[in-house]
């Protein structure tokens, strides 16, 4: 775990869940695992906020914990995943898909789950169509029904799973355990379980329920209580719980990525070829596999949409042409075609570091890097002639290049006394190490499009507020149905000046906001490749 | 290094200048004695961000969800700590949050038992509207505690009587600490804890909280 990364998890903890989870949080990254004791001493921080706080990353699956190492008695220890925190920056795409596949009851799904870490079926259901009948106009509600077909549409593409059970509830509970013995001091989750996309059978008749105005004080004072009251009335399915399974968001990203990668270099109908052969391979292949299963040509037409009206011996031609493509997509294994997932994933990285060579440098230190990836090793002089360009401007770009690491410099002495003028000096680009390397500076651009946000705010707090109240007004005024001259002359409390300077931070926020989206959608692709290899190794 | 561009110094490098590509009258870079500077100029501006529906939805679920985690639960806040003075109606009108109650339940049997000690801290909410039960001895309340915890689990129905009972013991706990507070606040002088903050750190079951300095 590096700095960068390290940064950017506390940023993201503590826009999440404020600032003292993000002290845990960073000293658990930084340290491993660790007692609570341990933990609360060296934060100095007061023990319940601590135990809160290591509740929120529990309940978020940010933090793991296990038995102590001394025997059943010992403290319980507790390690944070970075990579886990770092999915937080993933979570508008998450729901973005959610959308995409199965609509806005999907999305408001995903997103609950996402924003409690993890919850029973009845009570996202139950929110879910309470937050959708709210939306709705007046008199029209939305079944739970609807939502529970959704929700089992979305465990059966396996983008929500199980949480690991607890295994052994009877010693969990300290009563069973008796006060003086030595109860066990956690849970021990179930490492491996089966059933893990099966629903529990509940049933769960009616609609959602609509909040009125009146009541919202109210609601929001008690809330919790009576949501919980709610849900034990009428919930089978106690103590399962239900995560996003990221691994599968992901795959579907990876794949997705695919697809468009094909559509922009070849055409869209060999770009649904694929689709078909990716989805045809999505329940036979693990996440992780290099490539998809071998499948027939066959296989793959009887599988295509038929909306396509793509005859055989045209499938035949895209899948040749497909196959002899230098992306290598697609690769023949005997007579039948499987995709490589891996050299896909590879291409697609080295697309990545090609443009972001390009865009840094210009596109002549990009040929230069484009060549170097190509031909391997090259001697300075070689990269002058092969790329065509006058040497001292090549010799600029390569130490330019070579000093951003970008480029990798082996010597292999002639001699063995490595005597420079008896050494060869070869350039070489080592796609991995480059690839993590840009991995680290997206961490890094984030946090500080992160920073930048922050401080944007804090400078106009004032400003801020001062709109959100005026807003508050306003919104006051109109339901107690005030004159339109009283609802203009709050809203002149807002002079001129600061509208356009609000205007100004809107746009700036909105700007910072959309980079950090963009370059997530980076930052998994340098990911995922990155994974891919060591797995493949 | 330093001395590389003084004339004797060709001389000492230990490998042939033109080996690296640097002819007989090229001057070398001057050395630099600073650090770069933090927004080095760009030589390429850089492209411009994707807009499309897609990229604004997403700009949209990025700002919704950012605000909706900080009015959750899990958005801890601690305990606003000092305030200017302390006021008699600090203690029945505080809303503030504080360092040892939870606003959400988790399901304690999946946490570490350690974690779950406070969730017999009572809600304040409600607390002063309560009469006092009489006193009862200190390990009675432990072990009646347990049992109601392992009770709420298995009825979740009635937990709500059941953090009321909780909530009295835990009161009339505080009052027994009452006297005891003020006279640590006066030689203290200026740092003042929430009131019940203090109450609950030492009424609290000795079991895990006296190693902690509070004050």
């Amino acid at each position: 775990m590096t700095v960068q990364e390290v940064r950017l998890c506390g940023l993201l903890l503590q826009e999440h869940f404020g600032e003292v989870v993000e002290k845990v949080g960073i000293h658990l990254l930084g340290s491993g695992a660790q007692i609570l004791r341990a933990i609360a001493h060296e934060t100095s921080t007061p023990l319940d906020l601590v135990k809160k706080s290591l509740c929120v990353l529990v309940q978020h699956g940010m933090c793991e914990f296990r038995r102590g190492r001394r025997g059943p008695g010992g403290a319980v220890e507790y390690h944070a995943s970075y990579e886990r925190v770092l999915r937080i920056l993933r979570y508008p795409r998450y729901i973005y898909t959610a959308k995409t596949l199965y609509g806005d009851t999907g999305e408001l799904i995903v997103e609950e789950v996402l924003q409690r870490g993890h919850m029973t079926m009845s009570d996202s259901v139950r929110t879910v169509a309470d937050r959708l009948t709210h939306n709705m106009e007046e008199g029209r509600s939305m079944e739970y029904s609807e939502v529970v077909s959704a929700f089992s549409k979305l465990v059966e593409t396996h983008f929500l799973q199980r949480c690991p059970p607890v295994a052994d509830v009877g010693t969990a509970l300290p009563a069973e355990a008796g006060p003086g013995a030595p109860a066990a001091p956690a849970p021990t989750l179930a490492e491996s379980h089966p059933d893990r996309y099966i629903l529990p059978h509940i049933n769960l008749t009616g609609r959602g329920k609509r909040r009125h105005p009146s009541d919202d004080s109210e609601v929001d004072s008690k809330g919790a209580k009576r949501a919980k009251m709610d849900a034990s009335a009428a919930s089978d399915d106690m103590g399962i719980y239900w995560q996003v399974n990221f691994d599968r968001f992901h795959q579907h990203f990876r794949d997705q990525a695919i697809v468009s990668a094909v559509a922009s270099k070849m055409d869209q109908t060999s770009s649904e070829i694929v689709r078909t052969m990716l989805r045809m391979s999505e329940v036979t292949t693990t996440p992780t596999a290099a490539c998809t299963q071998p499948l027939s040509a066959n296989e793959i037409f009887r599988a295509l949409p038929p909306s396509y009206s793509i005859t055989r011996p045209i499938l035949e031609q895209y899948l040749s042409l497909l196959v002899d493509d230098p992306m290598e997509f697609v690769g023949k294994s005997g007579e039948s075609g499987g995709g490589y997932l891996h050299k896909a994933l590879a291409s697609l990285a080295r697309a990545t570091l090609e443009s972001v060579v390009q865009e840094r440098f210009g596109s002549r230190s990009a040929r230069i890097f484009r060549l170097l990836l190509r031909k391997r090793h090259l001697e300075q002089k070689q990269v002058e002639d092969f790329a065509m360009i006058p040497a001292k401007e090549a010799k600029d770009m390569l130490y330019t290049l070579l000093s951003e690491n970008l480029v990798q410099l082996q010597e292999i002495p002639k001699t063995p006394d490595h005597a420079p003028s008896r050494t060869f000096y070869l350039y070489t680009v080592n796609p991995l190490p480059t690839a993590r390397l840009l991995l680290q500076h997206c961490y890094k651009a984030v946090g500080n499009l992160i920073e930048r946000r922050l401080y944007e705010t804090k400078e106009s707090k004032r400003l801020l507020e001062k709109s959100q109240r005026i807003e508050a007004i306003l919104a006051s005024l109109q339901a107690s149905g005030a004159e339109p001259s009283q609802l203009s002359e709050v809203e002149e409390m807002i002079t001129a000046p600061e509208r356009q300077q609000l205007q100004a931070l809107r746009n700036h926020v909105n700007k910072l906001d959309s980079s950090e989206n963009q370059v997530d959608e980076t930052i998994f692709l340098l990911e995922s490749y990155i994974s891919s290899t060591e797995t493949s190794r | 290094m330093a001395g590389r561009g003084r004339g004797r110094g060709r001389g000492q490098l230990s490998f042939n200048m033109e080996a690296v590509g640097i002819g007989k009258g090229e001057n070398l870079p001057p050395s630099t004695l600073q650090p770069t500077p933090i927004f080095p100029p760009m030589d390429h501006k850089p492209i411009p961000l994707q807009t499309s529906e897609e990229a604004e939805y997403m700009l949209a679920l990025k700002q919704e969800l950012r605000g909706a985690m900080k009015s959750l639960p899990f958005y801890i806040r601690p305990a606003a700590p000092k305030k200017d003075v302390e006021r008699y109606s600090d203690k029945y009108q505080s809303s503030e949050p504080t360092d040892n109650t939870i606003e959400w339940d988790p399901d304690w049997k999946r946490l570490p038992r350690e974690l779950r000690i406070r969730v017999r801290k009572p809600l304040k909410e409600k607390a002063p509207t309560v009469p006092r039960p009489s006193k009862q001895t200190h390990v009675d309340k432990e072990e009646i505690i347990r049992k109601l915890e392992t009770l709420e689990k298995k009825e979740e129905v009635s937990s709500d009587e059941e953090g009321e009972k909780r909530k009295k013991q835990d009161e009339e706990e505080q009052e027994g600490e009452e006297e005891y507070d003020e006279e640590e606040f006066e030689e203290e002088t200026d740092y003042i804890m929430s009131y019940f903050d203090n109450g609950e750190e030492f009424g609290g079951d000795s079991d895990d909280n006296m190693d902690e300095a509070i004050y």
